[in-house]
């Protein structure tokens, strides 16, 4: 029999190896899956995992990484921050609508003129339009005591409505011959998130990212309100006793991870995406928690989940044009990293022996 | 009695080992029938295993057990009731919204029709002098008519040995009194009695012969009624206690005032205090007693600005504090060590040096613009370590990897060292080894000796007589006129508790 005894402390070593042993894991699994699909297993994982890399059109796909990374990053920072202090944000793809359609809004109120302060400015109404929308499950919480987890998440179908009805309304594009969606921000110079060096994929938004990295970094070990958000965590009890205000924690994680993904829905819309449109969502909000989780909540890890998930992503997208894998396939493997990193997390926390608890 | 009564239970080298930790080396002991048997010991001493292997809870690694000259191995609680031994724990097992009978119905393996149940309950009770209505809604008794609830439970099933776990720790002194008078009449009746304690005076009033544990060991077998308690209590420990020293004082002004301090429990279940009112002077400790459950956190909260209050409710020097939250009063130089140490006290997940950050951050100047500033969080954190001897291979390690007794040493003197005006404790030494108890309460008066005024809540009421200057009780979350300590007698202290809290006196 096995049998799982606590640790003392958590250990070191395995909290480092489990991120290691839930992608071999996830890899065994989604070749397993790929094999009942009657696609071959090797093959599949090394179109994933390796050609966005190194195969012949690299060039091409190396770019495509860093640019889906960014979102991911960006979002899953702010989502770690709370989850951290035990906020469960879960509603991030809606602040990441929102921030795109503030962002939009306030560049396009401009269109056509041309002044060096529409892009921040839209960068600030990006954060504003993500803080406001996570704003409200924080203060339904705060104030009715409700579950930010289902309010958070609900929201986000109220944001796919709105950016339905700004791509008809609101926003569409006076020239665009009547097809929804806004005009494209990749045309529109002040406005738009264009690569700053061409050709390697950066744009503003993965210098955001590695920005946010950074402070996060400081944040949680530097000072004392990444302390109270760890203490708040750890033990609610003590946080208060240290003369944490719950409340105002809850408020301030909840606007900070809502301002951050309306910022990655800005740069994402101003840049990659170009538009407002019906379907300009694909899901990051939802798959930045796994990139938080993948990163166990750390600012460094998450920056190397993020490029991770990035990876397979693009790979995905090989794999279903290439291999003809379908793309809820893909977003299953996803999934299976985020059950496994879960599931080996026990190894940290627990010693594995072999023997049964009561002798005679 | 107990020279001619023949042997009810023969424990003969029992063990149990734990990983690291041996809890039971070699213990053997023998209970005659109708003998008042004491388990004496420190925490963690070995008690709790012995015990839970008797009943059957744990088994042991090797030895035997003999009951009524039969081998005796039970294999869970079940079988152990079946061959007469009960168990009356530390904390009850009883359901609040249901009554008495409902209760006991509960915790039998074919329990009777409820109007047979009650008749019997009636019955034992009147026999055993533990008056009990059957039909009291148990959410509505007092702690020592909880616990009345669980003795009966047990002798319904009329048990041979009955063992009683720090059956005390939540009676106010009458209270004990009554519930002795009933394990007598018990043991006059032949039913031989385990009686598990750390409280020596107790001990040597009700108990026939005492087994003291150390370290998992059997250090002695005793007639406590032959030795005084200072003697039990080295043999407990092991070596000789140094009682704390109170270098004579002069009680200076005013330092903190409470005036109709009324304050709604954060916890549901929790007592809200109700016109709390004392003062406390530079250099005077007033100790605070109470059974557990009766408003000691939510005071504590409320001194500490966890919970806030009027602001005029609370008066450090003069100025009011009630409104202002932990940290405002901290700059007040107001401080406070709450009793749970893991998780309310101390994070424990986090290191030691995390830990002293947890409180010291201001009056230590920890931070600067809220950056931290962690060589001097470490070096503040190694200080009380070395300070209060705490034990542990560094400043690195979690909270939790502490025991109990080095963790209080920790969170009592992270506070200590702060230079509070005013500090307030609830259970400063709960679960801490003796010699580790005396430094904690030396550490009290010290600091009163510097002028400060110092609160303890505590349910010890050796404790409070020790270091207490003047003495008030907690009951249902009302504050009594404190008294001057000198002079008070346990009996008067036991009034001030609630007395037997109305119960009804057993009729033996």
């Amino acid at each position: 029999m096995f049998r799982l005894e606590k640790r003392p402390q958590p250990s070191q070593f395995w909290t480092l190896l489990t991120p290691i042993i839930a992608v071999v894991a996830t890899m065994i699994a989604g070749g397993l899956l790929f094999a009942l699909l009657g696609k071959a297993p090797i093959e599949a994982i090394r179109t994933i995992f390796w050609d966005p890399l190194f195969s012949e059109f690299a060039w091409y796909y190396r770019p495509q990484i860093l640019i889906k990374a960014a979102p991911l990053i960006l979002i899953g920072i702010g989502l770690s921050l709370g989850f951290r202090a035990g906020v469960w944000n879960i509603g991030a793809e809606g602040q990441f609508i929102l921030g795109a359609i503030f962002g939009a809004g306030a560049g396009l109120a401009f269109y056509p003129a041309d002044y060096w302060f529409i892009f921040p400015l839209m960068v600030i109404a990006g954060a504003f339009g993500g803080m406001l929308w996570a704003l409200i499950p924080a203060l339904l919480k705060t104030r009715f005591g409700t579950n930010e987890i289902l309010v958070s998440l609900m929201l986000v179908y109220v944001a796919e409505h709105i950016l339905s009805s700004v791509s008809f309304g609101l926003l569409k594009n006076p020239e665009g011959h009547g097809f929804p969606g806004s005009r494209n921000l990749q045309q529109y110079e002040a406005a738009s998130n264009a690569e700053i060096i061409a050709g390697t994929g950066i744009h503003w938004g993965v210098i955001a990212a590695l920005l946010a990295v950074i402070a996060a970094y400081v944040l949680l070990n530097r000072h004392i309100i990444g302390y109270q958000i760890r203490l708040t965590g750890q033990a609610p009890r003590a946080a208060r006793f240290a003369g944490v205000r719950p409340n105002l924690l809850i408020i301030f994680c909840m606007g900070l991870s809502g301002a951050l993904a309306g910022v990655a829905g800005m740069f994402e819309v101003a840049g990659p995406m170009g538009q407002i449109s019906v379907d300009f969502n694909q899901g990051l909000g939802f798959t930045a928690i796994i990139v938080a989780f993948l990163g166990r909540l750390h600012p460094v890890g998450i920056l190397f989940a993020g490029m991770l998930l990035a990876l397979t992503s693009v790979g995905g997208d090989i794999a279903q044009s290439n291999l003809g894998l379908p793309a809820a396939s893909i977003k299953a493997f996803q999934g299976m990293l985020l059950f496994f990193i879960l599931a080996s997390d026990v190894l940290s926390n627990f010693r594995v022996r072999i023997g049964t608890a009561e002798t005679a | 009695m107990t020279q001619t009564a023949p042997i009810l239970l023969t424990v003969d080298g029992l063990t149990k080992a734990y990983p690291g930790v041996v809890a039971n080396s070699d213990v053997s002991f023998t209970i005659a029938e109708g003998e008042v048997h004491a388990l004496l010991g420190e925490n963690g001493a070995g008690k709790s295993t012995l015990v839970k292997m008797i009943y059957g809870l744990v088994r042991p690694d090797s030895g035997s057990m003999t009951l009524r000259g039969a081998p005796y191995e039970p294999s869970e609680p079940r079988a152990a009731r079946a061959d007469g031994v009960a168990m009356v724990f530390q904390h009850f097992s009883l359901f609040d919204a249901l009554n008495v009978a409902e209760n006991i119905a509960l915790g039998m393996e074919n329990p009777p029709p409820q109007s047979q149940l009650a008749a019997r309950i009636r019955d034992v009770s009147e026999t055993y002098g533990l008056p009990l209505d059957p039909a009291a809604i148990v959410g509505n008794l007092s702690a020592g008519e909880r616990q009345r609830v669980e003795i009966i439970r047990c002798l319904l099933q009329d048990p041979k040995l009955l063992i009683m776990d720090e059956p005390t720790s939540v009676l106010t002194p009458q209270e004990v009194e009554i519930l002795f008078e009933t394990l007598r009449k018990l043991s006059a009746e032949g039913t031989a009695i385990l009686y598990i304690s750390h409280k020596l005076e107790e001990i040597r009033n009700l108990c026939d012969s005492a087994t003291v544990l150390r370290l998992g060991k059997v250090v002695g077998t005793c007639n406590p009624r032959e030795k005084t308690a200072t003697e039990l209590a080295e043999m407990m420990v092991g070596q000789i206690l140094h009682v704390p020293v109170r270098a004579p004082r002069d009680v200076g002004d005013v330092v903190l005032e409470v005036k109709n301090l009324s304050a709604e429990s954060p916890n549901a279940f929790g007592t809200s205090l109700k016109n709390v009112s004392f003062t406390v002077r530079a250099g005077e400790v007033l100790g605070i007693c109470g059974v557990a459950g009766n408003g000691q956190d939510e005071l504590l909260a409320a001194l500490s600005g966890e919970v806030r209050a009027d602001a005029g409710a609370v008066l450090v020097n003069g100025t009011p504090v009630g409104a202002l939250g932990p940290n405002e009063r901290r700059h007040l130089a107001i401080l406070a060590a709450p009793e749970e140490r893991l998780g309310h006290a101390a994070a424990p997940d986090m290191s030691l040096t995390e830990n002293a950050l947890l409180t010291g951050a201001i009056r230590e100047k920890l931070t600067n613009h809220g950056f931290l500033k962690w060589p001097a969080i470490r070096a503040f954190a190694e200080k009380v370590i070395e300070e209060f001897d705490v034990r542990t291979p560094g400043a690195g390690n979690a909270a939790r990897s502490l025991s109990g007794g080095n963790l209080q040493k920790f969170v009592v003197g992270r506070e200590v060292l702060q230079r509070p005006d005013v500090l307030v404790v609830n259970q400063p030494t709960w679960g801490v080894d003796a010699s580790a108890a005396a430094a904690i309460r030396q550490s009290l008066l010290d600091l009163t000796a510097e002028g400060a005024a110092v609160i303890v809540i505590s349910q010890d009421l050796d404790e409070l007589m020790e270091i207490s200057d003047s003495f008030a009780a907690l009951n249902e979350g009302r504050l009594t006129e404190p008294r001057p300590a000198l002079g008070l007698t346990i009996n008067e202290i036991g009034l001030m508790m609630g007395g037997a809290h109305g119960m009804e006196v057993a009729h033996v």
